[in-house]
């Protein structure tokens, strides 16, 4: 399978949408474009088992490597384990909802799905790349359209918002700059300095510059993961994002802080990262907890998610803290079902508004009974979101907690504690906003004549409600997905202790 | 004797022809259209280049006055591309106006003095190609003869180029006194770094500091470049301050190299404050002009530190950013200079929904603006990470980080003129502009040369491969 694929897909779709003319044309494009990367995927993952049940243990699969700049070894050189391949999957499913569900965007609609797509190819390159100077590269080609897409299409207080994501997120990626040059500085392969993830792993860097430069890398990647305190682009980026953009955000985005954090600070550096274990697990529980409270007093529907996602993606980050085997595999799903039920609680909130103009909890009201389709939709991904068994949510989270109670220190068996505590926090928002918006008394005699959601509606939230019902009945799949990868890391973290 | 004479001087050569030609028509004939000229002019600026590509010796000529290697030509042909895409740009300027050919006579002029200011071997001859450089340009900076601002301009320019050109000779007789010599290689092999020396290397960097406008000494850019034409701005912008940092790479790098550890120190500092002072000014401005004029003044503190790298990676990057900052500047500025010229506004305010009536022209500034602040997959990231890759290369990360962060400064100036043109309403956003045939070209060549130096690895290995090791 050649991984290049996955790019030159959404490159020439993006660049058949800039000749195309009118809606239909570009959306229809948009539609094959992302359907291809979905099949893409899929074809990926059966390869993937494929060369797996053949006894292929290497690390990475389809690598492919050229040098790309010589005289500063910088490589193009990409493969991926289970972490990227579910990464990729997650990053599919999510593309081709969000085309579904901007299938009416009229207002500039050439440039805004030129936009979505080239987003896209940013996350896939990112995923794959195992070269830190491309995986850069790809990460700061998704900030742009970031911008674009919330300033342009926004609602709200869309420039200001637009504007603070940006620059949060340069800020973010200009740390991982200096943490990712600074690696490059104190490498040594064959007596040249290398970008190259495989072969930093596999030489030890000396601990005084491990824990000189990890803050800047997992800091920076962090702001991508909204790491408390850096959190605050997270809320105004996401409402005042158009639908599919938040989707984007919330589902793709926010992945990539938090895959940065795993495959590079964390992989890369490991004694750095056992020394600062401590901090980054006060921060992430810091996260969990603030966020869950923030939310409870959201009234906004879009507010509500997005600050529940600083909570949610908080439990990544304390996952890849806790550094242990099960802890890790728990932060990769916990991504991948956070990506899949955040981006469908987006998609009801935008469907949900596009009816009825409101996104206020209070205004809103008794919508089961009249549109039940989309109201569905919303509870179950409400539910997904406070962990109830049988979605996502719940195998994700249990494995994380599971993960970070088997390490040992009584301080780290008190944040997951409080971490678990949470989910009562969110269970109390969730519900609360189901219960009033969706349940109820019809509070808008005009909410009566609302039309359900229509076709690509339906499909958008189908394809991510069985993403997320297939990890939640049947989560075996994914989690022998990402165990090599993860045991990779811990290996690479056990050699870092031994020769402490 | 003979051929070599030719061949190794042969840009300059071609330049010289072009203005004999001009001067042949100047005088010859007056009924020639501006149109025609300008045409002709464009023409012979694309040969040019392309001659420029081939024939490429290497050798010294005039007792090692004049000196030339691969990596000359390749730098002059940068700076003869940049004039070319300039000449194009200015099309729509000089259409109606009435003293073409003198102002392509005194350009070209300037470009030949550039030339030689490249290949000098001698600090003599470093300074006659610098005045020859400087002083036609003040001449071409009040081109708009009945502005006034134009004038002013062009008297703060002179003024400055004097006194820096004043200091550069203080410190040249300095060396030359403790020497007594002025040819490049033998005087790196004097310098040993005695109070005096440093004291005449320090005239030496003022200097040069005024010529690239690097703070404290970049006061006179925003002016001059507000009242010049757009066209002399950008040429003064990117080819002479492009012209100026090749020379300045190569002089650090050859004849004060035996002081390295004085000048990495005092690269230093400037870098920093250049990149600081010229973001934080760039903040605060609304005239477009003077915006770039801020934004080049903090490019330059970014080529600094890619020069404080002291290695085969500093002076190929360095090269390498002066060509993709042709292009990226250029792009710009051709689309500031076309609404300038077709509409006479000038302000970020004016571009409020530019997006709306004239989109083609907006995704050009804005590739060029992405490209200047250094996002991918535009040439301006890969540019702006290898100099900072090597100012990194001495393992002062305090740098890189101050340079990291002053990019997060400039991106947002940027992102608020892409915010005006994209996202802001205006109820009399510009008409739809009418772009003539050669700026469009320029424009695309711009783009094109964004997307694909960047991408295409090729262009940064050749130029590696022409660097020097330190």
């Amino acid at each position: 399978m050649n991984l290049s694929a996955l790019i030159i897909l959404p490159l020439a779709t993006a660049i058949a949408i800039l000749l195309a003319r009118g809606l239909k044309q570009v959306r229809t494009l948009a539609l094959i474009g992302s359907t291809g990367q979905f099949l893409m995927s899929l074809g990926l993952l059966w390869a993937y088992w494929k060369e797996r049940s053949a006894g292929n243990t290497s690390q990475f699969l389809f690598e492919f490597d050229y040098a790309w700049f010589a005289p500063l070894n910088i490589h193009y050189h990409i493969g991926v384990d289970g972490i990227s391949v579910s990464m990729i999957l997650l990053t599919a499913f999510v593309v081709i909802a969000g085309v579904l569900v901007s299938w009416a965007q009229d207002n500039m609609n050439k440039e805004f799905f030129f936009l979505l797509i080239f987003l896209s190819l940013g996350a896939y390159g990112y995923f794959i790349s195992l070269d830190i100077f491309t995986l850069f590269f790809f990460l700061e080609v998704a900030v742009i359209p970031k911008f674009l897409l919330i300033g342009i299409w926004g609602s709200g207080k869309k420039e200001y918002s637009a504007m603070k994501l940006a620059l949060m997120l340069m800020a973010g990626s200009a740390l991982v700059f200096v943490g990712l040059v600074g690696l490059y500085f104190n490498t040594d392969v064959n007596g040249a300095h290398s970008f190259d993830l495989v072969a930093i792993s596999k030489m030890h860097i000396d601990i005084a510059s491990q824990k000189l430069f990890f803050p800047f890398a997992f800091i920076g990647f962090g702001v991508f993961t909204a790491l408390f305190p850096f959190h605050t682009w997270v809320p105004d980026g996401h409402s005042s994002a158009p639908t599919a953009a938040s989707m984007f955000l919330a589902g793709i985005s926010m992945k990539l802080g938090g895959y940065g954090c795993l495959r590079v600070a964390t992989y890369l550096m490991p004694d750095a990262a056992q020394a600062y274990a401590p901090i980054i697990i006060l921060l992430s529980t810091i996260a969990i907890i603030y966020g869950a409270f923030a939310t409870m007093m959201q009234t906004d529907l879009k507010y509500i998610n997005a600050y529940s996602s600083v909570s949610h993606c908080g439990f990544v980050l304390l996952g890849i803290g806790m550094l242990t085997k099960t802890s890790i595999i728990g932060a990769v799903m916990q991504m991948v079902s956070h990506g899949l039920m955040t981006a469908l609680f987006f998609a009801a909130i935008g469907m949900i508004y596009s009816r009825t103009h409101t996104r206020m909890v209070a205004q809103l009201g008794g919508l089961l009974k009249s549109i039940p389709i989309i109201s569905t939709v919303f509870v179950i991904a409400g539910l997904c979101s406070l962990g109830l068994p049988g979605f996502s949510g719940f195998v994700a989270e249990m494995t994380l907690f599971m993960g970070s109670w088997q390490n040992a220190d009584q301080w780290y068996r008190l944040a997951t504690i409080l971490a678990c505590a949470s989910i009562v926090v969110t269970a109390v928002y969730i519900l609360r906003a189901v219960g009033s918006a969706i349940m109820g008394p019809v509070r808008d005699k005009h909410f009566n004549n609302l039309t359900d959601a229509s076709w690509n509606e339906r499909l958008a939230a189908g394809i991510l409600i069985i993403g997320i019902v297939a990890i939640g009945i049947a989560p075996f799949w994914l989690n022998q997905l990402i165990t090599p990868g993860a045991e990779h890391i811990m290996e690479h973290l056990g050699r870092a202790v031994s020769m402490k | 004797m003979g051929t070599d004479f030719l061949i190794l001087m042969k840009q300059e050569w071609m330049v010289i022809a072009i203005i004999f030609i001009l001067m042949f028509i100047k005088i010859g004939s007056n009924e020639w259209k501006n149109e025609r000229i300008l045409n002709l002019v464009n023409i012979l600026l694309l040969i040019n280049f392309i001659l420029g590509l081939f024939w490429n010796q290497e050798g010294t000529l005039f007792n090692e006055m004049y000196k030339t290697n691969p990596l000359i030509v390749a730098e002059k042909n940068i700076l003869s591309l940049g004039t070319y895409i300039i000449a194009l740009q200015a099309y729509s300027w000089l259409k109606n106006h009435q003293h073409v050919l003198e102002f392509y006579i005194l350009l070209l002029s300037t470009l030949v003095g550039m030339f030689f200011m490249i290949s000098a071997g001698n600090l003599l001859m470093f300074y006659l190609g610098l005045e020859l450089s400087s002083i036609p340009l003040a001449a071409i900076a009040n081109f708009d003869l009945e502005k006034r601002k134009s004038s002013e301009a062009a008297f703060k320019f002179i003024i400055s180029s004097a006194f820096s050109s004043g200091l550069l000779l203080f410190g040249i007789s300095l060396i030359y006194g403790l020497t007594g010599t002025l040819t490049f290689t033998e005087l790196s092999q004097h310098l040993n770094g005695n109070p005096l020396e440093i004291f005449a290397f320090v005239l030496f960097i003022a200097g040069f500091g005024f010529k690239i406008s690097a703070v404290p000494f970049h006061l006179w850019t925003a002016d001059v470049y507000e009242g010049a034409p757009v066209s002399v701005t950008s040429y003064l912008s990117v080819i002479s301050k492009g012209a100026v940092l090749f020379v300045f790479v190569s002089i650090l790098y050859t004849v004060f190299k035996p002081i390295a550890i004085t000048w990495y120190n005092i690269l230093f500092i400037l870098s920093v404050l250049t990149m600081i002072i010229g973001n934080l000014f760039a903040i605060r401005q609304q005239n477009l002009k003077r915006f770039l004029a801020f934004s080049s003044i903090a490019q330059v503190g970014f080529i600094l530190v890619g020069i404080s790298g002291a290695s085969r990676e500093g002076s190929a990057s360095v090269v390498y950013f002066v060509l993709i900052y042709v292009f990226s500047n250029l792009g710009a500025f051709g689309v500031v200079g076309l609404v300038s010229a077709l509409s006479g506004k000038e302000n970020i305010d004016d571009y409020k929904s530019f997006y709306k009536n004239n989109p083609l022209l907006s995704w050009v500034l804005a590739i060029s603006l992405f490209s200047l602040a250094g996002i991918p997959p535009t040439a301006g990231f890969f540019g702006k990470f290898f100099l900072l890759i090597s100012g990194a290369g001495q393992g002062n990360y305090l740098l890189i980080t101050i340079a990291a962060l002053n990019m997060i400064v400039s991106l947002y100036y940027y992102l608020k003129v892409i915010k005006a043109i994209f996202m802001d309403p205006n109820d009399n956003p510009i008409e739809k502009l009418a772009i003539p045939a050669s700026p469009k070209l320029a424009l695309f060549i711009c783009v094109a040369g964004i997307v694909l130096t960047g991408l295409m690895s090729y262009v940064y290995e050749y130029i590696y491969s022409l660097a020097t090791s330190f």
